[in-house]
């Protein structure tokens, strides 16, 4: 009987969450050894997701496990027109735990139903994203010393970006008060703010920045993407609002951090990479440790 | 002078009678209950006129009676729906259905891109609301609502 998987944010308590990010801290002292000396990780990619995997690989390649899996689908038996539960039930067999990514949502908490090893949901559709959330939470406590009554600034893309929808739901834990900043066409969906509402905890919208950026403890940079309008002209009009340069960061506090998910794209300026407050590449090496602590964690090793 | 034939449906015995539902749902009802598959004498009524509902149904099962959990489970098609239990001919129960804290294997899930419409997987809802019905998929955590309720 294994412990336990990752497929949603939402499975693991407070304390949970703050175990992970401890052990972070950890992996991040002692980045490499040979814990995973001796485990295969199955990595199955049903869909690319270059920057997921690769941290996913080296933070197990760095613990002495070793990987099998597969990058897309066409290099799997789903071209074949296997289902997902056979996959499962085969690749089940060959190793010590599973990091799946798939386009369907749902897919993992299937997957974790039916393996007998320790999930992890690499990616379900637009649906959960774990690793991602924890290691945005673990940068957000390493950069601010803290996790409790901090003003996060969520910028770009609230309606389809799942990345800030689960940061949001978990930040919401340590009563945070929001600032989202987006395009009428792709604000935070109402299911969210209702969701804030019942905690008592507060937030603003609007649809610049520049005015109120002085207060942020976070900015969380998300892309705003074309192919989301229905209307191009909209798109058009404000694609350059949403973009992130040096100079609007003039009489932003001392320890305020930039975060984005990454890939970005030009939604933060290229000029910004050399203020002290950019954090998105450090967010990312980050996100190596926190893999590390959440395989171990499930494999019950830490 | 020649006597109206009138067809008469037999009160029963010992069993269940289910009152209240909507005329459009009968078979599903049944389907739910898997009334279809039982040796039991069943007779049902339907497009029976009804001040509350319009059209309602009526069925009697002879011989059977339902855990609250099994009649529950009816709750999504028919919220109205009375029991009346029966023992030698006299009603000794009345239940009404309430919807339950999940639904498992009902409903399907209205996002397209969800597993459960892709894969041979048992639907599970939680109900996140009672009154008007909203299902949040165990899987896609998506919410499907009353009005896109399609049962299997």
């Amino acid at each position: 009987m294994k412990s336990k998987d990752l497929v949603s944010i939402d499975d693991f308590s407070t304390e949970e969450i703050l175990r992970i990010l401890d052990l972070t801290e950890e992996f991040e002292k002692q980045p490499v050894s040979k814990l995973l000396d001796g485990k295969v990780i199955a990595t199955l990619f049903f869909e690319p997701s270059t920057r997921t995997r690769l941290s996913f690989e080296s933070a197990i390649n760095r613990l002495g496990g070793k990987i099998i899996g597969f990058t897309d689908a066409s290099s799997s038996s789903v071209v074949k027109g296997e289902t997902l539960k056979d996959t499962i039930l085969t690749v089940n067999n060959y190793c010590d735990l599973i990091v799946m990514r798939h386009p369907i949502e749902g897919s993992a908490r299937f997957a974790s139903e039916i393996a007998t090893v320790p999930v992890i949901n690499a990616g379900d559709g637009a649906n959960q994203h774990p690793s991602q959330t924890l290691l945005d939470l673990y940068s957000i406590r390493k950069t601010q010393g803290r996790l409790d009554g901090l003003n996060i600034f969520m910028v770009g893309d609230l309606k389809y970006g799942r990345t800030v929808h689960s940061l949001m739901m978990a930040m919401s834990r340590w009563n945070a008060t929001f600032n989202f900043i987006s395009p009428e066409e792709l604000k935070m969906p109402d299911e969210f703010k209702l969701y804030l509402d019942n905690l008592g905890l507060k937030y603003y919208e609007h649809i610049d920045f520049t005015d109120i950026i002085s207060k942020a403890d976070i900015i969380y940079m998300t892309r705003v993407q074309k192919e989301r309008f229905s209307d191009p002209i909209e798109y058009e009009k404000v694609k350059n609002v949403y973009v992130l340069r040096n100079s609007m960061l003039k009489n932003t506090k001392p320890g305020m951090r930039i975060l984005h998910p990454l890939p970005r794209v030009n939604e933060i300026h290229q000029d910004v990479d050399v203020n002290p407050k950019a954090y998105y590449f450090e967010q990312a090496l980050n996100g190596v440790y926190t893999r590390q602590a959440i395989v171990c964690s499930l494999l019950g090793i830490k | 002078m020649k006597e109206a034939k009138q067809m008469s449906v037999s009160a029963i015995q010992d069993g269940t009678v289910i009152d209240h539902v909507p005329a459009s749902n009968l078979f599903k009802v049944i389907q739910i209950l898997g009334l279809d598959r039982i040796e039991n004498q069943i007779t049902f009524g339907t497009n029976l006129e009804s001040e509350k509902l319009g059209r309602k149904a009526i069925i009697k099962i002879s011989g059977l009676f339902f855990e609250d959990e099994d009649i529950n489970r009816i709750a999504l098609v028919a919220p109205d729906a009375k029991l009346n239990i029966i023992k030698d001919y006299e009603v000794v129960e009345k239940k009404v259905v309430e919807v339950p804290d999940t639904i498992v294997g009902i409903a399907r899930c209205m996002n397209p891109k969800c597993i459960t419409n892709f894969e041979t997987v048992t639907t599970r809802f939680r109900v996140v609301s009672k009154k008007n019905v909203a299902l949040k998929c165990h899987y896609c955590e998506k919410i499907t609502t009353q009005e896109n309720l399609e049962i299997f």
